[in-house]
């Protein structure tokens, strides 16, 4: 136990100098990059993947991950925009509908990988297109505008000068790191990565566990999709395709083994903030989105065969 | 023996299947609207889709061998571009039917061997590339189709004894294919790495050097793909259609390949292909919106998966 510390303090450390390294580079490029306005808008940016990678840190520490999250997003948009512009609801209860079928949509993921027992990979890449599916013939390609300026507040607004999204973040963030480190569910997730059969033959609550945590990613990606909505104030339907590679690098990069069994929601936050002045930093010195997709791959890349790697010295 | 037995007819099940419901749709679509069995769409929907029925061969191949690949579909676009660009800048053309298939295996075998070596789990190698590829296609080109082809260069517009050569293609590799996974050396031990890697390191086959040989050989069967991709109109699109690889690994699981590796034929990701071209043909027939089309192949590879798990409990 002290030796899995040890390589996951090693894994932050390295993180962290990393990120400072990082930070200096890009501040030296560019004058606009370390203002406060900037590094606050970043965080806007960064929070509907930083949203998702909460409880995505805990199915990928149970061994397992969730490939149809960006399609819940893109769903739960959908949502939200027929609920209130077709049917007419008001846009409150638009959006806790929208929020209760992108939790019906991680509730079924979770009930395919525990009943059926499908392996995760396959169980959500069919729920990935599924999901999609089912927003792009709902939406009809057609998008919906016009939201009240109220509701603009939490995409685009501050409270207490601080961008309104963000409490929220924080807010999922602290619960997360609360319940995966100091509560018996947090234990149990582990103990799921490690050895599910052991865990299970000991009497732990496995389905229900995993059970709860891809409900919670449903949860937490239609969350994250009514930000989304409110950020760019429109709906449309491939909204957050690939956002589940930009949220897989983020927890791997944080050190989350994605073999399971390791992983904190620390090194998760770390891994976020690293990748996203990354793409920033690209991006202010003139490097085009599309380049920095690139760049995320690659790093998604490194971050796994350094983390294969400090695993293996520690197993010797 | 026995349970081998019992695989080939389980699989051979799946093809009988298949070819059933492909002729049911046929019928019926057709008694709803007997252009539907028209020369003209039926060559449509062999030569726009033979291409995807190539590339589910190698994915096949893939996922037999017990992994993934989700980056295909990103990988026909840069080899369609790359043979694009080399018949537009004066080589021959028989080079750039070639290129595609020796760039596809060169970039595949770098990431068989990232999977094998250095112990990188194939969706994060392959979801990695899939953002490398897309990412770095897009900066390069612009997004701009590439025009000016000289004549001769459409191979996927020729045709033998009046059958599209796409159609072609489509037979005469899925039959290679057959014949090199059932009577060879190398594709019993594609089965074996699938379904017991250590059984099959018992046995002194090498599981690191099939993975390598199956990306590989997977990357040009991608190559082939992309060409047919590449010549079937008088422009090459720089993006392949969305959702590309989903297709292609639906494909590959309806028509029999278990998720879990080891068992399966090629011919039935052939037909399931020819499935999914017809149903996408047949939506448009029926009067259905387009936009239900990945719905419909997401409720498909669910209801596949599903069926796979059952079947393997039953069996044990």
């Amino acid at each position: 136990m002290t030796a899995m510390t040890r390589i996951l303090i090693r894994h932050e450390f390295i993180l962290g100098i990393l990120f400072v390294i990082v930070l200096f580079a890009m501040a030296s490029q560019n004058d606009r990059f370390l203002t406060t306005a900037n590094l606050l808008n970043q965080a806007r940016l960064m929070t509907e993947v930083g949203l998702i990678a909460i409880p995505m840190t805990f199915v990928i520490v149970t061994g397992g991950i969730d490939l149809s999250v960006g399609s819940i997003l893109g769903l739960c948009a959908i949502l939200l925009g027929v609920f209130w512009q077709n049917l007419g609801l008001p846009l409150p209860a638009a959006i806790g509908l929208s929020l209760a079928a992108g939790t019906a949509a991680g509730f079924a993921n979770g009930l395919i990988v525990t009943r059926f027992r499908v392996p995760p990979l396959i169980a959500t890449l069919a729920t990935l297109a599924l999901y999609r599916g089912l927003a792009e013939g709902i939406s009809q390609a057609r998008s919906v505008r016009g939201y009240p300026d109220w509701f603009a507040v939490l995409g685009r607004g501050d409270f207490l000068g601080i961008p309104t999204q963000l409490w929220l973040f924080a807010l999922v963030a602290a619960v997360g790191i609360f319940v995966l480190r100091f509560t018996t569910f947090g234990r149990t997730t582990y103990a799921i990565g490690n050895n599910e059969a052991a865990a299970e033959f000991s009497g732990l609550p496995v389905v229900r566990t995993k059970l709860l945590i891809y409900t919670a990613s449903g949860f937490i990606s239609a969350l994250a999709a009514i930000v989304f909505v409110s950020r760019v104030s429109t709906t449309r339907s491939d909204m957050g395709s690939g956002i589940e590679l930009e949220v897989i690098t983020a927890v791997v990069l944080g050190g989350t083994s994605i073999f399971g069994g390791r992983g904190m929601v620390i090194g998760t936050l770390i891994g976020l903030c690293l990748m996203q002045i990354l793409q920033n930093g690209l991006s202010l010195s003139g490097v085009r989105g599309d380049g920095t997709t690139v760049v995320i791959g690659a790093v998604l890349i490194v971050a796994v065969l350094i983390s294969n790697l400090l695993s293996r010295f520690s197993s010797d | 023996m026995s349970r081998r037995l019992t695989h080939t007819l389980g699989s051979l099940g799946q093809e009988i299947l298949l070819v059933v419901v492909i002729l049911a749709l046929f019928a019926f679509v057709g008694v709803y609207n007997p252009r539907f069995l028209s020369e003209n769409n039926l060559t449509s929907i062999f030569v726009g889709n033979a291409y995807i029925a190539v590339a589910a061969i190698g994915m096949s191949l893939v996922i037999i061998s017990g992994n993934i690949d989700v980056s295909i579909g990103a990988l026909i676009g840069v080899l369609a571009v790359i043979s694009g660009l080399l018949v537009t800048n004066g080589y021959p053309i028989w080079v750039a039917w070639l290129a595609p298939l020796v760039v596809g295996a060169a970039i595949n075998a770098v990431v068989g061997c990232l999977i094998a070596y250095a112990r990188v789990p194939s969706i994060i190698a392959t979801l990695a590339m899939l953002s490398i590829l897309s990412g770095g296609l897009i900066t390069f080109t612009g997004g701009q189709w590439i025009s000016g082809l000289p004549a001769g260069y459409q191979l996927a517009q020729f045709r033998l004894l009046n059958v599209p050569s796409p159609v072609w293609f489509m037979i005469g590799m899925t039959i290679l294919a057959g014949f090199l996974m059932r009577y060879t050396t190398f594709g019993r031990s594609v089965y074996a790495v699938g379904s017991n890697p250590e059984a099959a390191r018992a046995s002194g086959i090498s599981y690191k050097a099939t993975v390598v040989k199956v990306f590989a050989i997977h990357g040009a069967i991608g190559g082939v793909a992309a060409v047919l991709f590449a010549t079937q109109l008088q422009v090459i699109q720089s993006t392949t259609p969305v959702g590309l690889e989903l297709v292609i690994i639906t494909a590959s699981v309806v028509g029999g390949v278990s998720i879990l590796g080891g068992v399966g034929t090629v011919f039935g990701s052939t037909l399931a292909a020819i499935l999914f071209a017809a149903i996408g043909s047949s939506l448009i027939f029926l009067n259905v919106s387009a936009y239900w089309l990945r719905a419909v192949q997401g409720i498909l590879i669910l209801a596949t998966v599903l069926a796979d798990m059952a079947r393997r409990r039953r069996t044990g």
